[in-house]
C-alpha cells in the first residue's frame, strides 16, 4: 500500500504538488456502471478561502467531493493534502486527515444531545470510562462560543430547526480541526437571517486558515462569499477564476457551454376566469385565514421565509393535509378536498416540494413514476392496466419535455436532479390539470433543465392552466408571476402586482 | 439525443444483457444448484438418485403448496412495505372453522351436529370468509390506526391461534366427508398454489392493483400525493393475504382430513422466507410472484433433500436459518451496489 502510493506520487504526483495549495487533485477519473461521472478532473484549494463550485446538475461536482471525502474510490487521480500524498478509504479516513464533508441531508442522530453527536466517539471519559458528561458539556459551549452559535448543548437534536442542525453539523466538522469543509448546498433550506449568520461562521474559519469548498446553484450567494470559483460541465473540469473577475454570465457560459438569451420567458397572456378561490383557509397551528383567488392562465407567485406557511397552503388545497376551516372553490363550485384523489378529480395538479420525499419513487423505473397519477383516469379497463397507451403517452411526453434517460425503464435514481423534476413535472402534466400547484419546481435543479421548466410554465399558462408557484428563489418569483402572495408565520401578509413588485417590497412583506 | 449520450458511455452488450435476463434468473439457478448438490451428495452417500425419483418430486411440490399459498399473500404485503406474521395463526383458525362444517352425519360428536354433510363448497367458503375478516381487520388496523403492520399482525398471530383453540376447546376436528378430502388429493393442492400465483402474478404485473401495491411500497408519501388511497390500498392487499391464509387452511386440513388448533405453527416465518428468497425486499417496493415460487420450492427441495440424505431435523433447522440470513444479506448487497452505481 504504502510502496504503491509512494510510486504513484513518484510518476505522476510529485511533479505537480504544489505546496501554496491546501487541496491539490489532479487527474481524477471516475465511472459508474455506464456512465463516465469525471474525467481528467484538476480541483485546487488554497488555504483561507472559499472555493465555490457550480456546475448543472450531473456535472460531477458532488461526485467529486464524494471522492474528495472518502466516500467513493476514484479510477484514478493523484490527492494532495499539504503537498503531502494521501489516498483516502473512507469518510473517517478523511476525517482524520482534516477533510470534512457537511452533507445535503443532515447526518445527525435525532434522540441524542446536540454535545452527543458532535463528540460521538470521541467522548471524554472519566477516569472509570464512563462518559465524562460535565467535560462534554464543557467542550460544546467553548466550541459554539467560538463559532458564536446560540444552541443548547444539552438539547435533543430532533428539537432543533433545520438551520440549527446545518448550525450543529458545522460544529462537528470544525471539532475535528479540519482543514478542509466541503459544505454541499448549505443554505438550501435556511432563511436569509440564517444564511448572513452561516457567512459570518465561514469567514471565521476562513481567517483561520481553512480551506472551504462551497457547492452551490445560487448565483447571489457565490459573489457574496466566495474567492474563488471553478466550474464543472458533463464531468468534465472547465476552469477556475477569482469570483471578483468574473460575472454572472461569465459563469452561466461556462456551466452550459451556451448562452441563455432570456433566463425567464414570461408572456403575458389573457388571463380568464377564476378557477380557484380560497376564502379563510386555515390548518390549525399552522396558517390561518389565507384567501386568494387563481385565474386560467395566471401565473400567481408565493414568496415567503421558508417556515411562513407556503407549502402547507398548496398541501391543504391539495388534500394532503384537509383544512381544518375555510372553504375551496372550484370553477365557481364550493368543494371539499379530503384527500389528493379528491383534487385530482377536480383538475389539480400538484407538484411537492421535496423531490425525493415527496415525489420520486426512487426504486421505480420513469414509466412506473410516470404513470402513476393517470392510472385512475381511464387508463384502465376492469383494472387491467391499457399498458401501450399509457407507454405511448409517457414516451410522448419524456419526449417533449427532453427528459435524459437511456430508456423508459432506468430507475428513477439514476437520474441527475433536473431529469426527476422533469419526469414528476410528466406525470402531473398527463393528467391534464387545470390548476397545476408548483412548488419550488426548480430546486437544486440545473441552469439549462431550470430555463426548460420556466418555459413550459409560460406556455401552460397561454393554454389557460391556473398556476400557483412557490418559489424562495426571488429572481423566479419575480420573473415568472403575474401576481405574487407574500406568507409570513401563516398568514398572507400582501399581495403584489408583476408592475410594482421588486425584491424589496416582497422582503418587506415576507419578513414583516 | 439523449439516448445517444448514454449508450456511448455504456458498454452496448451488457446494457442488452440486463434487460433480457429476468431477476428470477438468478434464485432459479440457485434452486438447480441446491438440487445438483443433493444429487451429487445422493451418489455418494446413499448410493441413489435424488432428482430420478418422481414419487419424491411430487411429495416436494405438494409440501410446500401450503406454505406457497400463503407466501403469495404474503409478497405482496410485503411489497408495499409491510409484513404478515398472523398467516400461521389464522391457517389454524380457518382450518377449524373449515372442518366443523366439513364433517359428517356418521360421526356423534360432531362441532355442528344439525350441519353434517354440507355441500363442499360450504366448508370451502367457511375457511375463505374466516381468512378475508382476519386480513381486513389486520388492513384496517394498519390503516386506519397508524400502528406499524409489524404490532397489528403479530397482535393478529397471537388472537387468532385463540380463535382456533377456543373453537373446540382444543379438540381437534376430524371426520371430514370424502369430498372435502379430495381438495388434499391427487395434485389439488399443486393446481390450487400454482393458479393462485398466476393470479396474482398477472394481477400485480398488469393491474392497477399491482401498480399500486409497488408504488406504495417505493414511496408511501409520494404515492399518497399521487393520488392513490394509500389506506383503502393496504386493506385490500392484507384482506387478500388473510384470504390465501384462509385457502391455505382449508387445503391443509383436507390434506390432513381433520382441523387441528395447532395447525401452521411458525408457517408465516417459512413465507416470509419463501418471499425474502425469492428476491422480494424487505424495504418494499421490489418482489415478483415468480421469484416468490422458485424461493418456496428451495424451502421444499432443502427439507425433502436433507431427509434424503436422512439428516437430523435438528440441523435442517439451523441450515434454514442460515439461508434466510443469507438470502438477505445477498439481497441487501446487491441494493447496495445499486445504490453506488
Amino acid at each position: 500500500m504504502t510502496s504503491q502510493s509512494a510510486m504513484r506520487a513518484a510518476t505522476n504526483g510529485a511533479a505537480t504538488a504544489n505546496s501554496e495549495f491546501l487541496l491539490q487533485v489532479e487527474g481524477v477519473r471516475k465511472e459508474f456502471p455506464g456512465v463516465v461521472a469525471l474525467d481528467d478532473v484538476a480541483f485546487r484549494l488554497k488555504p483561507g478561502t472559499v472555493h465555490a463550485l457550480m456546475g448543472e446538475n450531473g456535472a460531477g461536482k458532488s461526485t467529486l467531493m464524494k471522492i474528495i471525502a472518502g466516500i467513493y474510490r476514484p479510477d484514478s487521480g493523484s490527492f494532495h493534502l499539504r503537498g503531502k500524498d494521501i489516498q483516502l478509504t473512507s469518510p473517517l479516513d478523511a476525517l482524520e486527515n482534516g477533510i470534512a464533508m457537511i452533507h445535503q441531508e443532515l447526518n445527525l442522530m435525532p434522540f441524542m444531545t446536540v454535545a452527543e453527536n458532535i463528540w460521538i466517539r470521541r467522548e471524554p471519559k472519566t477516569a472509570i470510562g464512563f462518559v465524562d458528561h460535565a467535560e462534554l458539556h464543557r467542550k460544546t459551549a467553548s466550541l459554539f462560543k467560538k463559532l458564536n452559535i446560540s444552541i443548547d448543548p444539552e438539547i435533543e437534536v430532533r428539537d432543533l430547526s433545520v438551520a440549527n442542525r446545518q448550525m450543529v453539523e458545522i460544529a462537528k466538522a470544525v471539532s475535528y480541526e479540519s482543514d478542509v469543509l466541503i459544505m454541499d448546498e448549505p443554505t438550501s433550506a435556511l432563511t436569509e437571517k440564517e444564511v448572513t449568520h452561516l457567512f459570518e461562521i465561514i469567514r471565521g474559519l476562513k481567517s483561520q486558515g481553512k480551506g472551504i469548498v462551497y457547492i452551490t446553484h445560487k448565483m447571489n450567494e457565490l459573489f457574496e462569499i466566495a474567492d474563488e470559483v471553478s466550474v464543472f460541465r458533463d464531468g468534465r473540469y472547465i476552469g477556475t477564476h477569482g469570483a471578483a473577475s468574473v460575472t454572472r454570465d461569465d459563469i452561466i457560459r461556462m456551466m452550459v457551454g451556451r448562452e441563455i438569451t432570456q433566463m425567464f420567458p414570461k408572456e403575458v397572456v389573457p388571463i380568464g376566469d377564476v378557477r380557484l378561490s380560497v376564502r379563510n383557509l386555515s390548518l390549525k397551528g399552522i396558517f390561518h385565514d389565507v384567501s386568494f383567488d387563481l385565474r386560467s392562465g395566471e401565473i400567481l407567485g408565493v414568496a415567503g421565509l421558508v417556515g411562513s406557511g407556503r407549502s402547507n397552503v398548496a398541501e391543504t388545497i391539495f388534500g394532503v393535509t384537509p383544512a381544518t376551516s375555510g372553504e375551496i372553490w372550484i370553477n365557481g363550485q364550493k368543494t371539499v378536498i379530503d384527500r389528493p384523489g379528491t383534487a385530482m378529480k377536480h383538475g389539480m395538479a400538484f407538484l411537492t416540494e421535496d423531490r425525493k420525499e415527496t415525489g420520486c419513487f426512487l426504486i421505480l423505473d420513469v414509466l412506473e413514476n410516470m404513470q402513476i397519477a393517470i392510472l385512475n383516469q381511464g387508463f384502465a379497463k376492469a383494472g387491467f392496466v391499457a399498458e401501450a397507451e399509457i407507454a405511448r403517452n409517457c414516451n410522448q411526453m419524456k419526449e417533449a419535455l427532453r427528459v435524459k434517460t437511456p430508456d423508459m425503464h432506468e430507475r428513477v435514481e439514476n437520474l441527475s436532479g433536473g431529469n426527476q423534476q422533469k419526469v414528476l413535472i410528466g406525470r402531473w402534466l398527463l393528467t391534464h390539470p387545470k390548476i397545476l400547484i408548483l412548488d419550488e419546481p426548480t430546486r437544486g435543479i440545473d441552469v439549462g433543465a431550470k430555463a426548460e421548466i420556466h418555459k413550459l410554465i409560460t406556455r401552460l399558462a397561454g393554454d389557460g392552466v391556473a398556476v400557483m408557484m412557490i418559489s424562495s428563489e426571488m429572481p423566479e418569483v419575480l420573473g415568472m408571476s403575474d401576481r405574487i402572495m407574500v406568507m409570513h408565520e401563516g398568514r398572507v401578509t400582501g399581495f403584489l402586482d408583476r408592475a410594482e413588485a421588486n425584491q424589496v417590497k416582497i422582503m418587506e412583506l415576507a419578513a414583516h | 439525443m439523449a439516448t445517444e449520450h448514454a449508450t456511448k458511455a455504456a458498454p452496448h452488450g451488457e446494457m442488452q444483457r440486463r434487460r433480457k435476463m429476468p431477476p428470477e434468473a438468478n434464485i432459479f439457478v440457485v434452486l438447480i444448484g441446491i438440487a445438483l448438490f443433493f444429487e451429487l451428495l445422493g451418489w455418494i452417500f446413499v448410493k441413489q438418485s435424488f432428482l430420478m425419483n418422481t414419487q419424491r418430486l411430487q411429495v416436494i411440490i405438494l409440501q410446500v403448496s401450503v406454505i406457497g399459498i400463503i407466501a403469495v399473500g404474503v409478497t405482496q404485503v410485503i411489497i408495499t412495505g409491510g409484513i404478515d406474521l398472523s398467516s400461521g395463526s389464522v391457517v389454524g383458525m380457518t382450518a377449524m372453522m373449515a372442518a366443523s362444517l366439513a364433517q359428517t352425519s356418521d360421526f356423534a360428536r360432531a362441532v355442528y351436529p344439525s350441519l353434517t354433510d354440507l355441500p363442499v363448497i360450504f366448508p370451502v367458503a367457511a375457511g375463505l370468509l374466516a381468512g378475508l375478516i382476519a386480513g381486513l381487520i389486520n388492513g384496517s388496523l394498519i390503516a386506519f390506526t397508524g400502528i406499524p403492520p409489524f404490532i397489528a399482525t403479530l397482535g393478529m398471530m397471537v388472537a387468532a391461534r385463540g380463535v382456533a383453540k377456543w373453537y373446540t376447546r382444543g379438540q381437534p376436528v376430524s371426520m371430514l366427508s370424502d369430498s372435502y378430502a379430495a381438495i388434499g388429493t391427487w395434485i389439488w393442492p399443486v393446481v390450487i398454489f400454482l393458479v393462485v400465483a398466476l393470479i396474482f402474478h398477472i394481477a400485480l404485473r398488469y393491474t392497477r392493483y399491482g401498480k399500486f401495491t409497488y408504488a406504495i411500497g417505493a414511496n408511501v408519501q409520494a404515492a399518497r400525493v399521487s393520488g392513490i388511497n394509500v389506506g383503502r390500498h393496504l386493506i385490500k392487499v392484507y384482506a387478500i393475504a388473510g384470504c390465501l391464509s384462509g385457502l391455505a387452511g382449508v387445503v391443509l386440513s383436507a390434506r390432513a382430513i381433520s382441523g387441528q388448533a395447532g395447525m401452521g405453527v411458525s408457517y408465516e416465518l417459512d413465507a416470509i422466507a419463501a418471499s425474502v428468497i425469492g428476491g422480494t425486499s424487505l424495504a418494499g417496493g421490489v418482489g415478483r410472484i415468480t421469484g416468490t415460487v422458485i424461493g418456496t420450492i428451495i424451502l421444499g427441495v432443502m427439507t425433502s433433500g436433507f431427509t434424503f440424505l436422512r439428516i437430523d431435523a435438528y440441523y435442517q433447522e439451523i441450515v434454514k436459518g442460515v439461508i434466510i440470513v443469507a438470502a438477505v444479506i445477498i439481497d441487501q448487497h446487491r441494493q447496495r451496489k445499486r445504490r453506488k452505481a
